[in-house]
């Protein structure tokens, strides 16, 4: 077994190798890493990826709206993903953000996931069928179930979820009054003499 | 008195970083300490006559062990090499998580003895290999044999029966990541386990000179007198493969700097000491003469540097003896002044270390400091404006910024990876090939690249539009917005530069280590040794903390 450390410090080279500067090879280094950390296939995506990328050309994009198109080509998500991560401060204000074509998406994971832990908020990713929430940098779920990972997204969307509990209160109220069955009624001595302050404290 | 730290730019020059020296908050003396109450154990010792075969040693506290495997093997003189380039070694080790099974050392013993080309798994922790000192050992099993000691003289000399040649972890070859173990309080240090490691090797190496002397003369053999073995220690022959990493992890050589310089500060802070502390302060810089003059090297620029500490040494132990009041105020500020005034950098190092001897109370809290989450700092704040950042590199990186780049002599230098044995080397670009696969390792030439980058662009830019035109400065501009944060993180040198000692930076991290002795055999390796004095095993549970001057 490869232990994350090589993991980490091969992507970096590799990355370099086929083009991408020290930095950006520093970011995809440790996407793969993170990637490969929650058992996703990154390794192998990335050498997919690596393998085109010689042969075909990909676009990058500086300035990310609420719709975002390519131009001809397809979009390379590391510089997508360097792009998002760069930009996350403005976007998560957008809400939701839209891309179509985006080679090998598996690759733009980790970097939503890292933005998902910087705006502390959680992170919907939706191509086709496949749903992924990124949830602040601790895990990634995924209703993915094929073991092989889509190389195409044709149609994104990016959701910046608000934080908001999963629950009803109704759902709250029932566990909370189980919860105060773990509390002492207080008799009139206790109330006296148990806690710190006195009854008044108008000193 | 509020002391200031010193300054970084001052400090983080490769001449004064090379000139550091061991301390009680190096990694070895610290090992030590944290692991002084647990359980030692040789739990087997399987050697043949000549001294081959396998055997395991461990420390156990509570559910927690861990397990050093040595394989001691035959090889030929002809194929005994310290190099990195080396295929067989003497012996070869790991340290393995837990009792290691059967299964576990029958799979260690294909892999292990390969080193690089071997594959470990995440229940090894540290794996390292070692050759024999020959001229020693051999003499060592001779005298034994005969029912004598060796000839103290000779092993003072040279200070180890075996010296290693790499000590790796974290990840590396299979072992063990980091993250796997970084929560155990009992590792809460850089580079425990390899120290741990380390120790149990020399441990090893005195249990095999006792079996092969035994075997070669049953009727008349003794063991190496516990004195001697005290005052062997474990070799290591380091190369240019250690000098990355200080480059490479900023946020670590930071806290381990600032826990020195926050050391420092607060023993020049005591406004008066008591005359216990006085005297063991005096007493380790009596001892540690010795440690001075037995210090053997043939390499002219230590020579010179050693002949100028012992000079300055004895100049400040005549100071501290016959004119210095230790009952003012401050006085350790006083004497930090007054070594600062008359002493060379190097003899102020030494000094700074020996200042820490007395005062276990401030420097054992900061030794939890020395680690670093460095992903923590990973991302690049990428809402903070070129104006900033400007304001950055003019403030941390001041002297980096007069260093003109235009002259040939100050990119002279590149670091790249050797594709033969994947290990850092440094090469001239103007005379050999590969500068084009340079490594990003000339931090001071690409900031100044940077800087010069920022001054064309409006100060109230965003640094993500900034970073996409100039995604080649990325890795830079995150290692700016870390130093903002982290003041002793860079080498404030230029890496690259014809005039570069790369034994600087390989010293710097090894005085960390702990390690006593440096012997630069060029400017790109050296020699060292580690626990010389140390505690043997069965000694830790009461061990003298400064035994290094003993």
């Amino acid at each position: 077994m490869k232990s994350l450390s090589e993991i980490e410090t091969t992507s970096k080279r590799a990355s370099r190798a086929v083009g991408f500067s020290w930095g950006i090879a520093e970011e995809v280094a440790k996407g793969v890493r993170l990637l490969e950390l929650f058992g996703l296939p990154g390794i192998k995506n990335l050498n997919q990826y690596y393998s085109l990328i010689n042969k075909k050309k990909f676009e990058n994009l500086s300035i990310i709206k609420k719709n975002n198109k390519p131009k001809k080509l397809f979009f390379c998500p590391i510089f997508l993903g360097v792009s998002i991560l760069d930009q996350i401060k403005t976007l998560e204000i957008l809400k939701k953000i839209n891309f179509k074509k985006i080679k090998y998406p598996i690759l733009l994971l980790p970097f939503l996931s890292r933005c998902s832990n910087i705006i502390g908020k959680k992170i919907l990713f939706r191509f086709e069928n496949n749903t992924f929430i990124l949830n602040f940098n601790l895990n990634i779920l995924s209703n993915l179930k094929k073991k092989e990972f889509p190389s195409v997204a044709k149609k994104v969307e990016i959701i910046f979820l608000e934080n908001k509990d999963s629950f009803t209160e109704k759902e709250w109220k029932k566990l909370y009054k189980l919860s105060e069955n773990t509390f002492v009624e207080e008799t009139e001595s206790l109330k006296k003499g148990a806690a710190g302050a006195g009854l008044t404290d108008n000193d | 008195m509020n002391i200031k730290l010193r300054d970084p730019n001052i400090i983080m020059k490769l001449s004064r970083l090379g000139s550091f020296h061991q301390s009680r908050l190096s990694f070895l003396r610290s090992f030590l300490s944290e692991f002084k109450d647990w359980e030692y154990k040789k739990d087997l010792f399987n050697l043949d006559e000549n001294g081959y075969g396998i055997a395991v040693y461990s420390f156990t506290k509570k559910d927690r062990v861990y397990s050093l495997i040595c394989f001691a093997n035959k090889i030929n003189d002809e194929e005994r090499s310290d190099r990195v380039i080396a295929t067989k070694w003497d012996a070869a080790f790991t340290l393995h998580d837990g009792i290691p099974t059967k299964k576990d050392i029958q799979r260690l013993k294909n892999e292990v003895p390969k080193q690089e080309v071997g594959r470990l798994s995440y229940k090894e922790l540290t794996l390292s290999r070692a050759n024999k000192s020959v001229r020693i050992f051999d003499h060592v099993v001779e005298s034994l044999s005969k029912g004598l000691q060796p000839n103290s003289d000779l092993l003072e000399k040279v200070g180890y029966l075996y010296r290693t040649t790499a000590v790796y972890g974290s990840g590396k070859f299979g072992l063990a990541d980091r993250f796997r173990i970084k929560d155990r309080e009992e590792i809460n240090g850089p580079f425990r386990l390899e120290m741990m490691l380390v120790y149990l090797v020399r441990q090893f190496t005195f249990d095999q000179v006792n079996h092969v002397a035994k075997n070669k003369n049953p009727k008349t053999a003794v063991n190496l007198d516990p004195k001697i073995c005290k005052n062997l220690g474990i070799g290591n022959s380091t190369g240019l493969g250690m000098a990355p990493f200080i480059v490479n992890h900023p946020t670590l050589l930071n806290n381990w700097i600032l826990c020195r310089e926050t050391a420092l500060k607060e023993i020049r802070e005591l406004k008066k000491v008591n005359s216990k502390e006085i005297n063991l302060f005096k007493e380790c810089v009596r001892k540690s003469i010795k440690n001075i003059t037995s210090w053997n090297t043939e390499s002219e620029y230590q020579l010179y540097k050693i002949k100028y500490l012992l000079k300055d040494v004895r100049k400040f132990l005549n100071f501290i003896e016959n004119e210095f009041n230790f009952q003012k105020e401050h006085p350790f500020n006083s004497l930090y002044l007054w070594l600062e005034k008359e002493t060379c950098d190097e003899c102020i190092e030494y000094i700074v270390s020996l200042m820490m001897e007395p005062f276990g109370e401030i420097v054992q809290p900061l030794i939890r400091e020395m680690s670093s989450d460095e992903d923590k700092y990973f991302d690049i704040p990428s809402d903070r404006t070129v104006g900033d950042l400007r304001s950055i590199i003019e403030k941390k990186y001041s002297n980096i910024l007069n260093i003109d780049f235009e002259q040939k002599k100050n990119y002279k230098k590149f670091w790249f990876i050797s594709k033969n044995k994947e290990e850092p080397r440094l090469a001239d670009r103007f005379e050999e090939e590969g500068s084009e696969l340079e490594q990003p390792l000339a931090i001071a030439r690409d900031i100044k690249k940077l800087y010069n980058k920022l001054l064309s662009k409006n100060k109230s830019l965003k640094m993500n539009k900034f970073l996409f035109d100039n995604s080649e400065l990325r890795h830079v501009i995150r290692r700016a917005f870390i130093i903002e944060k982290f003041p002793y993180s860079e080498i404030q040198d230029n890496t690259i530069s014809e005039s570069l000692v790369p034994i600087d930076m390989l010293r710097l991290k090894l005085s960390f280590f702990g390690a006593l002795k440096f012997d630069p055999r060029s400017d790109k390796w050296l020699r060292i040794c580690m626990f010389q004095g140390a505690p043997l095993p069965n000694e830790l549970k009461y061990f003298d903390e400064q035994w290094v001057y003993n």
